[in-house]
């Protein structure tokens, strides 16, 4: 299991966190991680419990809220939100993440030269 | 970057609330996965299935706590608490082995921060004045003869001080005052105090400030100007118990009613600076007006401009103090001064740089040797552990853990040695600094500072390194499957874990012989200092100062004589006299010639020291009248100028000549010599003797002070009580002066020596300790790993001899190779401290035969134990174990 590659994966998670947060409103972590692999199709296979250590690092940064509440069903769950700090970096965030896509996008479609014959 | 900050800070909030922060997670986990059942038995999938489903999908309970602690904590001080409690846990179990660690790590730390401490105070920290860099000392280039020759009269004083442009400022000391040159009337008996006179400017040279009242003003520098004193920190203290009220207040000091201006501050010791070993109690002003008409006794020193180099203020000076008279009334006496101006702790501890360097360097061969004998230690305790960690290997713990694991040992014992050591350390630094019979300059003012702090931990973190990287490195490097298969007391697996161990043996006996053979070279020395002919027999004599108002010549002929015989009849005394001054003491010098062959030239005299005495002075001292006779009451009582010269003088002034009946011109009078006695060593144990006369108490030649000696079989604390006794009867106003054994003058200036030796010895003492441990560990563990290798042998007929014999003929391999190695170091060694050695040779076959033969011992004593353990190994018993 290479470092780089979980640091890739750690940070993507962050994000998708982050975003889910602006979008959504406050959510617990099961509802967070239902919600990414809703969207994302289920192409991302994701650990949930996972989402837990994202989860504990936004927090200590200072980009989510945590407080216990209750959920929908009456569950006594903790429900997180995105703070002032998160929406900026989420931002700054947004920008690195599109910046990148492109980037890699275009390298990848490169037509080499014994493509074209 | 805040973020980053709030994380730190969380991180390390988090580190201390493990407890409910894993209890939330927990309860976050569980509502977290009944939410995914519940919405799992929703789709229709029965419980069973829909928890299974959950927990896959959530994908380890375990993992996501894990994680979780470690993004949110400070894993790295986890990992270290854990190691720290497994560490404390071996700790415990191995109780001999700690105690025996960190006992040798408190000694080779301690050893070394208290050397430290020592080589920091005298040799690295500037002394404790203001911009102290710019203190310099003037002393005669060449000094001859003693005191005199590296001090300069009040006239060329006052010249030099008005001519200069180097220097802020230059001031003096009067450089021959004995102890308890003042006493102090109070209400009881005389309190006797010593005092030192200061030219104008002194305290403002040093900048040092009165901790109470003032210094004194130029005005009270002048002549007939009201008598002031400043007292010191201790003095103050111990006289008047701290009291402030002091400060303008006048005291009796010899009869004269004398103010107090100030007390000096608790930091200022002038004795620690300018006269190791001294106690100085007062200062007064050193009145020039006085001293004009007496020769050379101010010890200079100055304070040099902002900017101006010592080379600067060479140059002028090499141009300056040539041309300075020595004195004005005088011209006739001519010029002929020269002036070297050296900074003042180059002065002060210049000389010590390579004896404290020396010692510095076998403290960290000590420290060497305990790390190799610690290596030593713990790599047979990894070897014992080995299967253990073979084992948690296997179990998955990686290298790096396990080194770090390893390390954190060694840091635990080094800390816990370094917290033992300091302690030691700053027992003996206490112990130090108050042993003012030491003649060391700056060594009351040896403490334990931060600096000593610093080094203690660089020390610490050091040796930790060093003694914990080889067996870290072995642990590292352990093949996982030899060692599990390996049964661990076979013969030849443990053959290159072995070498390594002898290797490290050999290390340390090499440095215990070089160790051994720097203490033999210098107790060697020592022994040839103590063996000296001083020309004098200080052991049986005793002097005391004897105090007398002087009304002069002729009555002081007569009490000097009360003195002598009364003393004489005190049961016990063999001989009594009495000298203003003692050998290896103060001294003073004046000039000698031959009468008719000096020119008024001052350089033609021979600097000589002068010593004015009584008759039976040179029998009480035990020294040595060669020709002629001893000087006679009647030459007291009728002034009559004569003088004893010591052989010096008699070959410097009459080469080839009996001089007896000659005339010489001694201290401005002309005299006739009646005796010639043999040489003294008046400054030292070590240097040789200058020369010398004796001058009876006379019209021209007046003492300056007295000593009272006395010589006998008696021990002089017996006959204190009795001599003191005596002198109250003579003179009721005697102060309580120390009766003091003449042997404790020269054990003074052979102290700095024995103070070397002493550390050094203990050192090497250390040093062959050690060794022989190590030696014991590394045979005594073979034998055990050979135990039942031994067993075959004697089932196969070995004799009990044989066994012993194979074990102690290894011993001796190790220790001849170690020997062979440490007579190459100690070779070169022995250069490097020659200068150092005192009528011994760098290659004396003592120093090195007692080495071979000392450590030759040890190791056969050290290899002994194991060997008749092995002997008594049986066969069966050896089988059977396996």
């Amino acid at each position: 299991m290479g470092e780089s590659k979980l640091d890739l994966l750690q940070g993507t998670l962050d994000v998708m966190v982050l975003r889910t947060l602006e979008v959504m409103g406050p959510l617990h972590g099961y509802g967070i991680a239902r919600r990414i692999e809703q969207v994302s199709g289920d192409e991302v296979l994701l650990n949930q419990g996972t989402i837990y250590a994202s989860l504990v690092r936004l927090q200590q940064r200072g980009w989510t809220a945590g407080r216990w509440g209750t959920s929908d069903n009456n569950r006594k769950a903790k429900f997180y939100s995105i703070t002032k700090a998160g929406q900026k970096q989420l931002a700054k965030d947004t920008v690195y993440w599109e910046r990148l896509s492109a980037v890699v996008g275009r390298v990848l479609s490169l037509q080499g030269q014994g493509d074209e014959k | 970057m805040t973020h980053s900050f709030r994380e730190a800070l969380n991180r390390m909030r988090s580190f201390f609330r493990k407890d409910p922060l894993d209890r939330e997670l927990d309860s976050e986990i569980a509502s977290h996965l009944e939410m995914a059942v519940e919405e799992n038995i929703a789709r229709g999938l029965p419980v069973g299935e829909a928890r299974r489903q959950a927990l896959a999908r959530f994908g380890g309970v375990q993992q996501a706590r894990e994680t979780h602690r470690e993004t949110r904590g400070l894993p790295w001080l986890d990992v270290m608490m854990q190691d720290l409690s497994f560490t404390f846990r071996t700790m415990r179990r191995d109780r001999a082995f700690t105690v025996v660690a960190v006992l040798i790590l408190a000694l080779g730390i301690g050893a070394n921060v208290a050397v430290f401490s020592v080589v920091n105070t005298i040799l690295l920290r500037p002394l404790p004045f203001r911009d102290s860099q710019q203190l310099v000392r003037i002393v005669e280039r060449n000094p001859a003869a003693g005191e005199s020759s590296k001090t300069y009269s009040a006239d060329a004083t006052q010249d030099f001080q008005q001519q200069n442009h180097s220097f802020q400022s230059v001031s003096g000391y009067f450089a021959f005052t004995g102890p308890d040159n003042f006493k102090l009337i109070g209400h009881d008996q005389p309190v006797p105090l010593t005092g030192i006179l200061v030219a104008e400017g002194f305290f403002q040279t040093l900048a040092v400030e009165p901790a109470l009242g003032r210094l004194f003003k130029a005005e009270e520098f002048a002549k007939h100007a009201q008598p002031v004193v400043l007292l010191t920190y201790a003095a103050w203290k111990r006289q008047f118990g701290g009291d402030d009220s002091i400060v303008g207040r006048t005291v009796d000091l010899n009869n004269t009613s004398v103010t107090v201006t100030g007390v000096l501050p608790e930091t200022f010791d002038f004795g620690a600076v300018f006269s190791p070993g001294a106690k100085v109690d007062l200062f007064t002003p050193y009145i020039m007006d006085d001293f004009r008409d007496d020769g050379n006794d101010l010890a200079l020193i100055g304070r040099l401009k902002q900017g101006v180099t010592l080379a600067q203020a060479q140059r002028e000076a090499d141009q300056l103090i040539p041309q300075l008279y020595f004195s004005h009334k005088h011209p006739e006496y001519g010029k002929g001064y020269t002036g070297q101006v050296s900074e003042l702790k180059e002065y002060v501890s210049g000389k010590l740089r390579r004896s404290l360097i020396v010692l510095w360097c076998a403290v960290g061969l000590i420290l060497l040797i305990v790390c190799v004998n610690l290596s030593n230690l713990l790599l047979a305790r990894a070897a014992a552990r080995s299967k253990e960690f073979a084992m948690r290997t296997a179990l998955g713990a990686r290298r790096g853990r396990l080194v770090r694991q390893s390390l954190t040992e060694s840091f635990v014992l080094a800390a816990a040695g370094a917290v033992a050591g300091l302690g030691l350390s700053y027992l003996v630094i206490s112990y130090l600094a108050h042993q003012g019979s030491i003649a060391l300059p700056l060594l009351s003012m040896v403490r334990v500072d931060g600096r000593a702090l610093e080094w203690t931990v660089l020390v610490a973190v050091s040796a930790a390194l060093l003694f914990g990287a080889a067996p870290g490195l072995r642990i590292s490097d352990g093949n996982l499957q030899e060692v599990l298969k390996d049964s661990g007391h076979g013969t030849s697996s443990g053959r290159k874990h072995d070498r390594v161990r002898s290797t490290l043996v050999i290390a340390e006996i090499a440095l215990a012989c070089v160790l051994l053979v720097g203490a033999g070279l210098l107790l060697r020395s020592f022994l040839h200092v103590l063996n000296v002919d001083l020309g004098f027999e200080a052991s049986g004599a005793s002097a005391i100062s004897v105090d007398y108002g002087d009304d002069g010549p002729a009555k002081r002929a007569a009490i000097w004589q009360e003195f002598v015989s009364r003393s004489s009849m005190i049961p016990g005394v063999e001989a009594a006299g009495i000298s203003d001054n003692l050998p290896m003491s103060r001294n003073r010098s004046w000039g000698i010639a031959a009468k008719g062959q000096q020119k008024s030239n001052a350089l033609d005299f021979v600097p000589v020291y002068v010593y004015i005495v009584s008759p039976g002075y040179l029998k009480a001292m035990g020294m040595r009248l060669l020709q002629g006779r001893d000087i006679a009451w009647e030459d007291l009582y009728n002034n009559r100028s004569v003088v004893i010269i010591n052989e010096t003088v008699a070959r410097k002034v009459w080469p080839q000549q009996n001089p007896i009946g000659r005339t010489a011109v001694a201290g401005g009078a002309d005299a006739e010599v009646i005796g010639v006695i043999a040489d003294v060593r008046e400054s030292s144990a070590e240097e040789n003797a200058g020369a010398q006369m004796y001058l009876p108490s006379t019209k021209q030649f007046g003492p300056e002070g007295a000593y009272l000696v006395l010589r006998s079989k008696l021990p002089s604390s017996a006959l204190a009580m009795p001599v003191m006794r005596t002198l109250r009867q003579i003179n009721p106003g005697q102060p309580a002066t120390e009766f003091k054994r003449v042997q404790a003058l020269v054990d003074h200036t052979t102290s700095p020596r024995r103070f070397f030796v002493l550390l050094v010895g203990m050192f090497a003492g250390l040093g062959i300790l050690l060794a022989s441990l190590g030696i014991y560990g590394v045979i005594s563990y073979s034998v055990t790993r050979q135990t039942q290798e031994i067993g075959i042998r004697m089932a196969l007929g070995a004799t009990q001899g044989r066994v012993q014999l194979g074990v102690i003929g290894k011993t001796l391999r190790l220790a001849l190779i170690g020997i062979t190695v440490g007579i190459f170091a100690s070779v070169v060694v022995a250069r490097l401290i020659a200068s150092l050695l005192f009528q011994t040779a760098p290659t004396d076959p003592f120093a090195f035969a007692g080495m071979v033969i000392l450590l030759g011992a040890v190791a056969l004593l050290a290899g002994y134990l194991p060997a008749r353990r092995a002997s008594k190994i049986h066969p069966l018993v050896a089988l059977r174990t396996q």
